[in-house]
């Protein structure tokens, strides 16, 4: 392809776990590509692996990824370069890295080799790393981890592993790596350490490599998701994910597979750039702390973006650690409410059955009640709430006793026949309390972390 | 008056308890015109709704845009919050509502090839 940049090329063919099933097949076919990466564990989802993983032990990672290596394995063979970079591991790499080996096996590729990372998860270690004073304290209010004692409160603790582990991997032939807990960006940066065997501490080059995983890890966000003019986005149902493209000497370009739906421009790189940083000057990932006040982004041809002038100094000497604990139940019911003075209806109803729980004996420590329609998710804009015809009551509630969140969930459907009029769209089935798992985030010291790369052929894993 | 969205686009989401909007002008001119009438303070008031207990404003000059912190702004987070929108994700399309004056020199505001 002439015009095309120099360099490897890493895409992203999974943003989060749930994300359309097709996209990294799709990707691996049309992007021309050295190294797949797979993005699956939003801050929360290793609380759910971790549900899962009380239930059965062989359970705890990502189930999506080995179906979608099952998948991919006719291009793994057509593509003998093609290497798949993954967080799919969760809180059980190894038992990923296994039923992935197995498949391998099955289509005869057990020479290949796959690796697991692990060591993020400080649970069984939690003891230790107290004794040797880490506090865990929390991000925002600076208290203590609390000792949730046996009763098992706290479900997950995973540090946030770099590139180096993952690097390691690749440098030991690994064809796919498997990982639990690293940084979002790091999927990228460890391919591109492998390829270019920068040094650890050339921060703008891990700086660069930094930026262009941050870009690509949401997927199609960098490439007509989301973006504000949506409007000028074409064919999003066929949406083609990014591709990053990386030179050794660090330059970055952001593009995506030729003849699929979305775009990349300076608008959906800029809009991604930003989304969830703080301070531009100061963002933190394992591998190095990135400045993007100096950052450029040029269009360098249709669908192709140049992003240069991130700067990168030496990260801190702690890891970010994602802690969940269990905390209380929660529910949520939604009534529609129809006909004039909807949205007052709306707040009468909720207001009723709110009251209706009080009057039960089950008082609830936190209850939110929403109009949609009428602008519940749109704090600041006015939208004209006394016209609405139709709006959707949602009534959500928090306590820590399980009965008091029962008691909320019957008395949604009484209010259809002793409230305003008007009001339909109740199913008939209850909302059921669901446990609620709290996150709280933390450092540990770095020298506190051990990571584990294990490497072996995909036969042998199997077995 | 014009919405700042005729003027500006822009991205949002979450980490932990907090939001974070990120507002990109389309053009310099707009950048120096966001400078001036989209302050952190500004911002605050607008979500007051959300009661953050802070709002912090850093530039990309060369990117024409600006980050915006909204610190303890989603009542709780992702999985503590009893809000629909438990991850600020539709607050970028509320601040692209705002109402500003209308600047004299609009037109070098605009997107490329973009009428009002």
């Amino acid at each position: 392809m002439s015009g095309t940049p120099d360099g490897i090329r890493i895409g992203n063919g999974a943003g989060f776990w749930g994300d359309n099933l097709d996209a990294p097949i799709r990707l691996a076919e049309k992007g021309g590509l050295d190294f797949l990466t797979l993005e699956y564990l939003a801050e929360l989802t290793l609380s759910i692996l971790a549900h899962q993983r009380r239930l059965d032990p062989e359970a705890g990672y990502v189930g999506d990824f080995p179906a979608t290596v099952a998948r991919l394995i006719p291009i793994l063979k057509t593509q003998p370069k093609l290497r798949i970079v993954t967080n799919a591991g969760g809180l059980n790499p190894a038992g990923c890295a296994r039923e992935t080996a197995r498949l391998l096996a099955a289509a005869g590729m057990g020479d290949e080799k796959v690796a697991w990372v692990g060591g993020d998860d400080l649970m069984p270690r939690l003891a230790d790393l107290r004794a040797a004073g880490e506090r865990f304290r929390h991000f925002d209010t600076g208290a203590d981890l609390p000792d949730f004692g046996s009763a098992g409160g706290l479900v997950s603790a995973n540090a946030y592993l770099g590139a180096a582990p993952i690097c390691e991997a690749l440098d030991r032939g690994a064809r796919i790596v498997i990982t639990g807990r690293v940084a979002d960006a790091s999927l990228t940066v460890g391919p591109a350490m492998h390829a270019f065997k920068w040094g650890w501490d050339d921060w703008d080059k891990l700086a660069a490599a930094s930026v262009a995983g941050h870009l690509i890890e949401c997927g199609a966000q960098v490439t007509g998701g989301l973006l504000s003019r949506w409007q000028t986005v074409p064919d999003y149902a066929h949406i083609g994910y990014p591709i990053a493209i990386l030179s050794p000497r660090g330059d970055c370009h952001i593009t995506k597979p030729e003849g699929t739906g979305g775009v990349v421009n300076r608008e959906t790189v800029t809009e991604q750039l930003l989304y969830e940083i703080g301070d531009p000057a100061r963002y933190h990932t394992p591998d190095v702390t990135l400045d993007f006040t100096g950052t450029d982004v040029e269009e360098a041809g249709p669908d192709l973006v140049r992003v240069s002038g991130a700067k990168g100094v030496r990260p801190p000497a702690t890891l970010k650690v994602s802690c969940a604990y269990a905390n209380g139940f929660s529910a949520k019911g939604d009534l529609v409410v129809s006909g004039r003075d909807a949205a007052r209806k709306a707040r009468a109803a909720g207001e009723m059955i709110l009251d209706r729980v009080r009057q039960a004996g089950a008082p609830l420590s936190r209850k939110y009640l929403e109009v949609l329609g009428a602008g519940a998710t749109l704090p600041g804009v006015e939208t004209g709430q006394g016209d609405l015809k139709e709006v959707v009551l949602r009534i959500s509630v928090w306590d820590k006793d399980k009965k008091a969140v029962e008691r909320f969930c019957r008395e949604i459907a009484p209010v259809i026949t002793s409230g305003p009029p008007g009001i339909s769209g109740y199913a008939g089935s209850r909302p059921k309390p669901r446990p609620v798992l709290s996150y709280w985030p933390s450092l540990v010291d770095r020298d506190h972390v051990r990571p584990i790369v294990y490497v072996r052929g995909a036969g042998e894993l199997a077995a | 008056m014009i919405r700042l969205g005729d003027i500006a686009h822009g991205r949002s989401g979450d980490k932990g308890n907090h939001a974070n909007i990120g507002l990109i002008a389309f053009t310099a001119a707009g950048r120096d015109f966001l400078e001036r009438e989209v302050t952190a303070e500004r911002v605050k008031t607008y979500f007051r709704d959300l009661g953050p207990d802070r709002v912090e404003r850093f530039a990309l000059p060369r990117l024409y845009a600006f980050n915006f912190m909204l610190w303890n702004a989603l009542g709780g987070g992702a999985s503590d919050s009893l809000r629909t929108d438990t991850q600020g994700k539709a607050l970028a399309t509320a601040l692209l509502e705002m109402e500003l004056p209308e600047p004299e020199n609009l037109a070098a505001m605009l997107p490329a090839g973009a009428g009002r």
